[in-house]
């Protein structure tokens, strides 16, 4: 079986990312594309056989890593957010960061705010907004709560609860975990029984080379779907209708999120690399968004909320 | 529910004083510390903290596993089953993150630490529903 390593786009920039088609590499990484059965085993005979752990630990150790290395749900929340901060910088080494406090002030209220109510308030180090300057209509969220918004999908947002439904429907792929979800299944089997082999010493040495290397081509494999590719539509619906649900909770009206979207499809170009890649069409999110608006405040605009939110967009 | 330990698996959970995101935070309690759930209400715990007081914390905050803070022979050992334990600072971690940035030393983070930094009070998220008329199910 080959691996198709793709940490290569990591060290040559973004550029590879957008433009060039990634050069498959072949890296004898520990275990790439052993069976996990396999590497379960292997781990936990070397660190028996060193005299690290006995050989009951060593089997259940075994056990474990069989029973834990199935799926990302098995990434801990502190494992996620340190794959999260290397794609946000990924991120924001594509898109330049808006330096407007008022607005960065803004989206961090209003998105702080939402991902209370959202299924999953509590990640590890919580939800952080960053606004990005590009006049691309995008948003992307990595694991853990770091989540980024274009100043061209803003533009899309005539009213707070339009730019409450672009946060939410970002907040909504941390809670599901789409992002996990794009790694390989073999790097986290890989990577889960490098750390249960690791659990009685400390790391150093060739575990820390292999686990970097795991480290790279997950970072790889999530820009690729965020950045590329994109998430599946049923993810996509997904975070819509959970974004619905959130703004309920909170008490902005759902029709937030068809305003935008109706914005957004006059606005979209095509060949783009925004939203015009990686998600559905506008109006079929629209169709299906539909079905899940009643209830729920209807659209209101009142002053107050509305004079906040046109200061914040000032400089959008 | 009752009675199982749990662990606190974020950095900072929060124990409040009633199962809603608009609950009163009563206590911090950094990660790894365990609580013994109570009882349990659409996503949260009813939690007692070490020092006994109680309160609620969203499931999300929680795991069921023990999590040691400092992996070593002596505590691993009896717990020796990826079932039962987690391993802070194990896996992705700092320390691999370190090593990745070595790797990639065009990448720059400084813009992620100040994200970091963008942290909203509960008394600012009720302020901020206030002055936009929000009514959140449930209550401010």
């Amino acid at each position: 079986m080959m691996c198709n390593e793709r940490r290569e786009f990591l060290r040559t920039g973004l550029r590879t990312v957008m433009g060039l088609s990634m050069a498959p590499a072949f890296s004898a990484l520990l275990s790439g594309c052993e069976s996990m059965g396999e590497l379960a085993a292997i781990g936990s005979s070397v660190a028996a056989s060193a005299g690290l752990i006995t050989q009951d630990q060593a089997q259940s150790l075994t056990r474990g890593a069989k029973a834990v290395a199935k799926t990302f749900q098995d990434i801990t929340p502190e494992q996620e957010y340190y794959i999260g901060r290397s794609i946000g910088a990924v991120i924001v080494g594509k898109y330049p960061p808006c330096r407007d406090s008022q607005v960065n002030g803004y989206v961090n209220v209003l998105g702080q705010t939402l991902a209370q109510a959202s299924d999953r308030p509590e990640t590890f180090n919580g939800y952080r907004f960053l606004v990005l300057d590009s006049d691309d209509i995008n948003a992307l969220s990595a694991p853990g709560g770091l989540i980024f918004v274009t100043r061209g999908l803003l533009r899309c947002c005539e009213h707070e609860d339009a730019a409450a439904a672009v946060l939410a429907h970002e907040i909504a792929h941390v809670q599901f975990r789409h992002g996990l979800q794009a790694i390989k299944a073999s790097r986290i089997t890989d990577a889960l029984t490098v750390i249960g082999a690791e659990s009685a010493k400390t790391f150093g040495g060739q575990n820390l080379a292999n686990l970097t290397a795991l480290f790279e081509d997950s970072i790889s494999d999530i820009t690729q779907t965020l950045i590329n590719t994109g998430y599946s539509r049923s993810q996509e619906y997904d975070a819509d209708a959970a974004a619905i649900t959130i703004m309920k909770r909170v008490g902005y009206s759902p029709a937030g999120l068809t305003d935008m979207l109706e914005v957004m499809k006059g606005s979209l170009r095509p060949g783009g690399f925004d939203f015009v890649k990686t998600h559905p069409a506008p109006q079929n999110r629209i169709a299906q968004a539909g079905k899940l608006l009643t209830g729920g405040e209807p659209l209101q605009k009142p002053p107050r909320r509305q004079t906040r939110f046109e200061i914040a967009m000032r400089q959008v | 529910m009752n009675g199982n330990m749990m662990s606190v698996r974020v950095k900072t959970g929060q124990l409040r004083s009633a199962p809603s995101f608009l609950g009163k935070i009563v206590q911090n309690l950094p990660y790894g510390t365990q609580v013994r759930g109570i009882g349990e209400n659409q996503g949260w715990y009813h939690v007692s903290a070490p020092d006994g007081s109680r309160g609620w914390m969203h499931s999300s905050a929680l795991t069921e596993k023990h999590i040691v803070l400092k992996p070593g022979a002596d505590n691993v050992g009896q717990y020796a089953s990826g079932e039962e334990l987690a391993l802070a600072g194990k896996g992705f971690s700092k320390q691999v993150e370190d090593e990745f940035r070595a790797r990639n030393p065009h990448m720059d983070f400084s813009w992620i630490d100040r994200m970091e930094t963008y942290r909203v009070s509960q008394r600012e998220m009720e302020q901020f529903l206030r002055q936009g008329e929000l009514h959140p199910e449930g209550g401010v």
